[in-house]
């Protein structure tokens, strides 16, 4: 069954609490999710005064202040800082999105730092991806054609066609969506989940790839596409304001309009 | 230890080719329930308070009596695949699920087999 209750060993206890440095007026609380494979030990939320005084505006900026000057212990992904690479997606104040670009001041109250949920959890914020870059690299996410590429020039597309791709192509694949919805957190093994599937589309609606019909036959199933029942948390969550649940939508009404 | 790759895992047995089918006909049996529900609705609302004899009558009625077969069949049919979904989303023990999917699908062909019957035997002078 679907798993409503955590195991006894992923029970969230209470961690550590590092107060602000003397002399700090504008401190910040931040709660963060902490876990070390190699302790044995349950997972812990550790406490945090951060002096914003001295810090960035980002939740990206305060944990690596934390990761700096507080705990050097602490260990997350993160590269680019400005909200392109997808390597600091984690769920803040309860909702999936990228630490660079979450504001420490649009968040009521302490600021609690979990890695994104669902997912098999490596060490403290960081979720092991493995599986979910699998399933993208199931789709086969490239362009996939019959006709030779043309000897001199590159395959044309039509400003209108490029069109079609707004909204797909600034994907970064931090799995936000992904871990945000509920049926990929039921049915993780088969379902292939918003990420994924708006990839999926993202060739399917490739004016220059022509191997629709077999893109749709892949996803002919009731786990791999059909998992889907429209809860749009995807959408809601998505840190690049994109709508995975509209993309697969659109391979929906394609599987209908094929019969 | 296993030796499997991530991608053997995500890729697993393939599509089965008939997810779309089992959404479609789920479609299409709600849209088809929303003109027999409205007539069930009215029906039921006009006759209530006429008594036994009266609405006997009323269901025996050629008319009443075909939609009434077409909307037990239809009703049963969108609720055995409506359940089937639920079971898919939250029963992931696969011998659990194909026991279960079974035995919703013989339930429904039961229910409606039965109010059919019911129905004819009325209309036929049972």
């Amino acid at each position: 069954m679907a798993q409503f209750i955590l195991p006894p060993n992923s029970r969230i206890k209470q961690g550590e609490h590092y107060a602000a440095p003397n002399g700090a007026v504008n401190t910040r609380i931040f709660k963060v999710y902490r876990w070390e494979p190699d302790s044995g030990e349950n997972p812990r939320l550790d406490t945090y005064e951060v002096d914003l005084d001295s810090c960035g505006p980002m939740v990206l900026d305060a944990i690596v202040k934390i990761k700096n000057e507080i705990d050097p212990t602490l260990t997350f992904r993160r590269s680019c800082r400005e909200g392109i690479c997808g390597s600091c997606a984690m769920n803040i104040d309860g909702r999936n999105t990228l630490a660079c670009t979450k504001a420490i001041d649009e968040i009521d109250g302490d600021v609690r730092i979990y890695p994104l949920p669902s997912m098999r959890v490596v060490k403290d914020l960081v979720p092991d991806m493995t599986h979910f870059y699998a399933q993208y690299a199931s789709i086969r996410p490239w362009i996939r054609t019959q006709t030779p590429p043309p000897p001199d020039q590159e395959r044309l597309q039509s400003p209108e066609d490029r069109e079609e791709l707004d909204g797909l192509y600034e994907c970064i694949l931090c799995a936000c969506c992904q871990t945000s919805c509920p049926s990929y957190w039921w049915n993780p093994d088969r379902y292939l989940g918003p990420a994924v599937l708006l990839q999926a589309y993202r060739w399917i609606a490739d004016s220059r790839d022509e191997d629709t019909g077999s893109r749709l036959d892949d996803l002919d199933d009731a786990f791999k596409l059909y998992r889907c029942h429209t809860i749009m948390n995807c959408a809601s969550a998505c840190p690049k304001g994109l709508n995975p649940a509209k993309a697969i939508a659109e391979i929906k009404r394609l599987m209908v309009a094929r019969q | 230890m296993q030796y499997r790759t991530p991608i053997k895992e995500a890729r697993g047995l393939g599509a089965s080719h008939h997810g779309t089918a089992h959404w479609w006909m789920q479609r299409m049996t709600a849209v088809g329930m929303v003109p027999l529900m409205l007539w069930l609705v009215v029906g039921l609302a006009m006759h209530t308070g006429g008594g036994y004899a009266n609405a006997v009558a009323w269901l025996g009625s050629p008319f009443n009596a075909i939609v009434m077969v077409l909307t037990f069949g239809v009703l049963f049919y969108h609720a055995s695949l409506g359940l089937q979904v639920v079971l898919e989303d939250y029963v992931s023990h696969t011998g659990v699920r194909l026991a279960l999917v079974l035995a919703v699908r013989f339930l429904a062909l039961l229910l409606a087999t039965a109010a059919i019957f019911a129905v004819l035997k009325i209309a036929f002078g049972g």
